[in-house]
């Protein structure tokens, strides 16, 4: 079998599907720790296949995992998925297509896609990157989710530790936000709401209220620090 | 455990809903500046909200306990630049020796 592709994709192509796998090594983590915090496999399967957004299904889990209700964990989760609406209108430009295809390729519009497209230069890499990106990224999410629930399902979540697995995935996940001014202070602001709050409100709702922290960007500064977010 | 289909239904719903106003319907019109530097804050206080929040509470109480040293190593772990599995193992495995003790 020959199968060669130009010079100029290749590049795209390799960091596609590094990343990708990258990506599946976290999905299995995510597959263990669903099923730790409550989720049957088909649940923690349908959550990859269908919300297809990684921190919010880890958020969700976390509020269900130490006890918090279905709105308590919708609240918080939505609010993390509410970034992809930022990144679609960034790349919305890129696409012309018809409305069905259009329609399609929103449900793969997340944190790495949304990366690997707008760091390209001209438009039919920026294509291949995104569709690459989001065929291999999608299939080793659910994969990886399958294979974790399956394992979780055979070991006891609290004895291994599995809780703080989570919190860990969340720590590694929120370092890259700190390299702004704003983004430390919305972590910081995000972390004192939450623990404040806890003795006083159901469980869930000051992750939720956490988000009032985000307001830590009406402060005028460097409009640059948005474009770097999203790159 | 209160985790059933209602959530995944409603999760996936509501991220896809996200997920198109952005894509389809808002398309190239622009939010002003400000709105999305606020929207691209979420990430930064809702990840250190739970971090703090699942590491220091139990039910609707503070808790001191072998997370905050699971949380420690993990934090020097990510700092480190180590990756989100190493990170991830590292974190669980150490709260799982501590509570093995």
């Amino acid at each position: 079998m020959k199968f060669r592709l130009e010079p100029e994709v290749r590049p795209v192509v390799t960091s596609a599907l590094a990343l990708s796998g990258a990506v599946g090594v976290f999905a299995l983590a995510f597959g263990v720790l669903a099923v730790g915090a409550g989720a049957n496999v088909w649940q923690a399967c349908a959550l990859s296949f269908f919300t297809f957004t990684g921190a919010s299904q880890m958020s969700a889990m976390t509020v269900i995992g130490t006890g918090g209700s279905v709105g308590g964990a919708l609240g918080g989760a939505l609010l993390l998925a509410g970034r992809n609406g930022v990144y679609g209108l960034a790349l919305s430009p890129y696409f012309n297509e018809s409305l069905g295809k259009r329609l399609l390729a929103a449900h793969f519009v997340i944190d790495e896609t949304t990366a690997m497209m707008t760091a390209q230069t001209n438009p039919r890499l920026q294509k291949i990157a995104f569709w690459t990106t989001a065929i291999a990224l999608f299939s080793l999410w659910n994969l990886g989710t399958l294979l974790g629930a399956v394992l979780g399902s055979a070991i006891d979540p609290h004895t291994f530790g599995l809780d703080v697995g989570f919190t860990a995935a969340y720590v590694a996940m929120l370092f890259p936000h700190l390299k702004t001014v704003n983004g430390r202070f919305a972590a910081a602001g995000g972390a004192l709401i939450s623990v404040v709050l806890a003795p006083f409100v159901p469980i869930g709702l000051p992750i939720l209220a956490s988000g009032l922290a985000i307001f830590v960007g009406l402060r005028p500064t460097d409009s640059s620090a948005t474009a770097e977010a999203v790159q | 455990m209160n985790m059933s289909w209602a959530l995944v239904i409603w999760l996936s719903a509501g991220a896809y809903v996200f997920k198109m106003l952005g894509f389809v319907v808002v398309g190239s019109r622009k939010l002003p500046d400000v709105l999305s530097r606020c929207l691209m804050l979420i990430p930064a206080a809702l990840l250190a909200a739970l971090v703090f929040n699942s590491s220091f509470t139990s039910g609707q109480s503070y808790a001191i306990d072998e997370r905050a040293i699971g949380l420690g190593v993990a934090i020097i772990a990510a700092w480190r630049k180590l990756p989100l599995i190493v990170v991830v193992i590292l974190g669980a495995a150490t709260t799982a020796f501590l509570r093995a003790l």
